[in-house]
């Protein structure tokens, strides 16, 4: 996946992201991270058609993602975006389900790769046993597993997350990554994945992408990126950065009060 | 909240209900008519009194209230499941209200003269007021839930308020409107049937098509959108299903309120959030509330009768009122 | 209060003003405003006196109450079920009233045309009333569950109600007179014709009560958009607040109808347009009030003279039927604006 120049703007106001390029390495899990407001999740949805570029490309295996019908671009690049709505009572199979759509003809009903797409799926997130629970009453983690699984039924060989660890406790959020580091690294999915926890980007990501200001501040591995000196310029951030087994650990300077 | 097997259960019960309720629209009224005569107006029809009343007085009018109950339904569906709002209704979209104008127009220009003619001036007019909302809810960034449920209501208001100037200012109007308006299926034959029945199966078809469409956009327009789905075709697609749907229910039998949300309402208590389950089960809660409507009205109004439109209020609302009590709102 | 609240507030009260003004003194006989002003600080002379002060105050003043009322009604319905349909004419409190007035009219009716002195005068407000009442009490009761009043709940059951009344009504058309219907069809429609004192003063006192109250709950109501677990921990008694509060919206409007008619789209366009003119989260109470003012008795000046200025006779026109054709548009251009902006 390759974005050439991308300019992205809402409406007429000032552009939000600017004259990015950025490629993506393949089978690998990326990490985008960066302040609130820094335009990380807005090169999200541009990278995944759900905005429109006011200038530049985003090619996907040399294609412009503008230029493919739009179920074909679904069989091939998958997208969870921030804030997706569950219907009152579907069960997760069923949510799943919805994940093999650009998959299915006209009217057509589940095929035999369809439910062992969604069984695969279930099996990924862990969610095997509470496939027939509704969705609604299952646990945050749960369920932001459950949408996971929906984008991993699409079978798509590029997958984007928009800040799936949202509002999950670190062992949630860390059961959630595990699942999309396996999206990489066990089936070989090139992933983009916007976070907002700057250690638990570190930890997983292969590469890590720093945005501010709607650029690319820094890039690469994330021992390599992610320095204090990284975290003052563009976080305004104090901090101490050490390494845990090979991964960097952003650990904030305290100022005390008293 | 429902396996397949129970879904298909409460499935075939709707239309179990819809075959009984046929059934007693034909044998009730002001005369009974029993197992036998059905079945001699059925087979044999050699003109007597009985295979008359049942053959070309019951029967249309309950063939009508079918389909015209089907299209309802549906319609109500679609538009709870388009605008994620549960106040949506035909009567709240401005597609009932751009029939009620188009006829009186007809009928103050003096172009309309029967319910027959009718026919064609509401499906007119329910069409253009579709195309309409449709049009001005889409303006700028696309067609909102909140958008589309705003613009429906703003349009049936001036549409309204356009056929109240056009009734309060000429009586003789008002006269044949108030009988239009106050929505019967009495009267209504087959030709009425075949009329709206080409209206009704495209939009029918279109509803079939636009359910899976709906699952999608129920897990949000992002959502959808990252699974191929082509959000401004899926909602043309829905809006086109809703006005065809309406204007063939108010063009046959005047503006039903009431049906489409209380029949929308039913189906999602019994068959849960699924589209393709939903759609087609608010048909059937539709055609069997429309038939049963008639048949009361037929039997509590003695000589006369209570059109199918007064009762679907009157006994359709506490129904409804029940169904609301027992759930949570949020769509 | 934002400063621009505050000054569209002001805009509004000296557009109510100045409209008021504009309709004492227009007519089949014209008074010039200087000498409405004149009379109305107790000089004129006697004909003037009588135009201004007994055939068109009472007139004006009962279109200025009624707007207040309705708007209010609606800023407060709409707010507490975070539904932007949700106004009186849709959740039933309107239509139990139709539905009281029309049965006084038809089933009271001689067929003739006027119908018997005592009913006209006292029958019709006071049927108004209590269906309008009877309507709120019976969507009260179904919607309290557990002691809980879920604003959603109300609007949907509001919704079944009303359209019960609504069957009523048009089955009361049907059955009545042609001449009954059509007067009842006019009444229906929301009309300020031939209002008296007696017309205006219920509806003063609800509002002179009822909008203090609404105010002193400003700031929960604020609180209780944020969602009802924040204003109770905002210390918000979140299930009583909303029980008055649908009380208070709901006699509004019951006593507002039973003055002038269900006037359409009075209750659900001007908290919306207010909404997006003041940028604020909910329909601010008192800029709503003042515009549902002002688009009332503007209303009504242009529908009691827009055919005689088109020189398309001498008819009046129910001030409801241009309250929704002005008011509908105007609502649809907002949305549109609203959405480019998007």
């Amino acid at each position: 996946m390759h974005v050439e120049n991308l300019t992205l703007a809402y409406g007429a106001d000032a552009p939000v992201v600017t004259g990015l390029t950025l490629e993506v390495p393949a089978g690998r899990l990326t990490a985008i991270v960066g302040p609130n407001g820094s335009g990380k999740s807005t090169l999200l949805r541009g990278m995944s058609r759900l905005m429109p570029p006011q200038s530049g490309h985003v090619l996907l295996d040399g294609e412009d993602i503008h230029k493919l019908p739009a179920r074909e671009l679904a069989r091939r690049l998958g997208v969870l975006p921030q804030g997706p709505v569950t219907p009152e009572g579907i069960t997760a199979a069923e949510l799943v389900s919805r994940g093999r759509h650009p998959h299915r003809g006209l009217f057509g009903r589940l095929t035999s790769d369809d439910d062992s797409a969604i069984d695969e799926a279930l099996a990924a997130v862990e969610l095997t046993e509470l496939r027939d629970r509704p969705v609604d009453q299952l646990s945050g983690g749960q369920r932001q597993r459950v949408w996971i699984a929906m984008v991993l039924a699409q079978g798509t060989a590029h997958l984007l997350l928009d800040e799936p660890t949202t509002y999950l406790d670190l062992a949630h959020a860390v059961d959630v990554m595990n699942v999309v580091h396996a999206a990489a690294h066990t089936s070989g999915r090139t992933v983009v994945v916007v976070l907002h926890d700057l250690t638990l980007a570190a930890q997983y990501a292969d590469h890590l992408v720093v945005m501010g200001a709607g650029a690319i501040a820094a890039q690469g591995r994330p021992a390599d990126v992610l320095t204090s000196g990284l975290l003052d310029e563009v976080f305004g951030l104090q901090a101490t950065v050490v390494e845990v087994g090979g991964a960097p650990v952003v650990v904030p300077d305290r100022r005390l009060a008293g | 909240m429902s396996s397949p097997a129970r879904r298909t259960v409460f499935l075939v019960v709707l239309i179990v209900i819809l075959a009984l309720v046929f059934v007693a629209s034909l044998a009730f009224g002001s005369r009974w008519l029993g197992p036998g005569a059905l079945w001699h107006a059925l087979t044999a029809n050699d003109g007597s009194d009985p295979d008359v009343i049942i053959r070309s007085l019951r029967a249309p009018r309950t063939i009508v209230a079918v389909l015209i109950g089907l299209c309802l339904g549906v319609a109500g569906a679609l538009m709870q499941g388009h605008t994620r709002n549960a106040l949506a209704e035909p009567g709240i979209f401005g597609v009932s209200a751009g029939a009620a104008f188009a006829v009186v127009l007809g009928l103050q220009l003096g172009v309309v003269e029967s319910v027959g003619e009718t026919v064609w001036v509401a499906l007119a007019g329910a069409l253009l007021a579709t195309y309409g909302v449709q049009r001005l809810a889409s303006r700028g960034s696309g067609a909102t839930p909140v958008g589309l449920a705003l613009t429906g209501a703003a349009v049936a208001a001036l549409l309204g308020a356009m056929t109240s100037a056009i009734v309060l200012l000429d009586s003789t109007t008002l006269d044949s409107y108030r009988f239009w308006a106050v929505g019967s299926v009495a009267g209504r034959g087959l030709d009425v049937a075949g009329q709206v029945l080409p209206f009704a199966v495209i939009g029918l078809a279109l509803a079939a098509f636009n359910a899976r469409d709906l699952d999608l956009l129920a897990l949000g327009e992002d959502v959808a959108a990252g699974l191929g789905l082509s959000i401004p075709r899926a909602r043309l697609i829905g809006l086109g299903a809703i006005g065809l749907l309406t204007a063939a229910g108010v063009a046959a039998c005047g503006p039903i309120g009431f049906l489409g949300l209380l029949s929308g309402h039913v189906a999602r208590q019994v068959f849960g959030s699924r589209n393709t389950w939903l759609i087609p089960g608010a048909g059937l809660v539709g055609a069997s509330a429309m038939v049963l409507a008639d048949l009361v009205g037929r039997l509590i109004g003695g000589a006369g009768e209570v059109q199918a439109g007064v009762v679907l209020g009157i006994v359709g609302a506490p129904l409804f009122v029940l169904v609301v009590r027992r759930r949570a709102v949020v769509l | 209060m934002k400063s621009r609240t505050v000054v569209l507030s002001l805009l509004f009260a000296a557009l109510a003003v100045a409209v008021a003004l504009l309709s004492l003194s227009i007519g089949t006989s014209k008074v010039p405003i200087a000498d409405v002003i004149d009379v109305l600080l107790g000089g004129g002379r006697r004909g003037q006196r009588l135009i201004v002060l007994d055939l068109r105050l009472p007139r004006v003043a009962t279109g200025l109450l009624v707007g207040i009322a309705f708007a209010v009604s609606g800023a407060l319905l709409q707010t507490l079920s975070r539904n932007a349909l949700a106004s009186p004419d849709i959740v039933g409190v309107n239509s139990g009233a139709s539905a009281g007035a029309v049965a006084v009219i038809v089933l009271a009716g001689s067929g003739g045309g006027n119908i018997s002195g005592f009913a006209g005068q006292v029958g019709i407000p006071l049927a108004a009333v209590l269906g309008g009442l009877l309507a709120t009490v019976v969507v009260g009761a179904l919607s309290i569950q557990r002691g809980q009043v879920d604003g959603g709940r109300v609007v949907l059951i509001g919704v079944g109600i009303a359209a019960a009344a609504n069957s009523l009504v048009a089955w009361m058309l049907v059955i009545g007179d042609v001449n009954d219907a059509g007067r009842a069809a006019a009444w229906l429609a929301g009309s300020l014709n031939s209002r008296e004192w007696s017309d205006a003063v219920p509806v003063l006192i609800a509002v002179v009560v009822l909008l203090p109250v609404a105010i002193m709950f400003n700031r929960d109501l604020s609180a209780m958009v944020l969602g009802d677990d924040v204003a109770s921990s905002l210390g918000v008694r979140v299930a009583r607040i909303r029980l008055l509060l649908l009380i208070v919206a709901t006699v509004l409007a019951a006593m507002a109808t039973a003055a002038a008619g269900p006037i359409a789209f009075v209750a659900l366009v001007a908290p919306q347009v207010a909404l997006r003119l003041t940028r604020m989260e909910r329909p601010p109470l008192v800029t709503t009030a003042l515009l549902g003012a002002v688009f009332v008795v503007l209303a009504d000046l242009l529908a009691r003279n827009g055919l005689g200025w088109l020189h398309f006779g001498p008819y009046e026109l129910p001030v409801g039927v241009l309250t929704a054709a002005a008011g509908a548009p105007y609502l649809l251009h907002l949305i549109g604006r609203q959405q480019k902006g998007r």
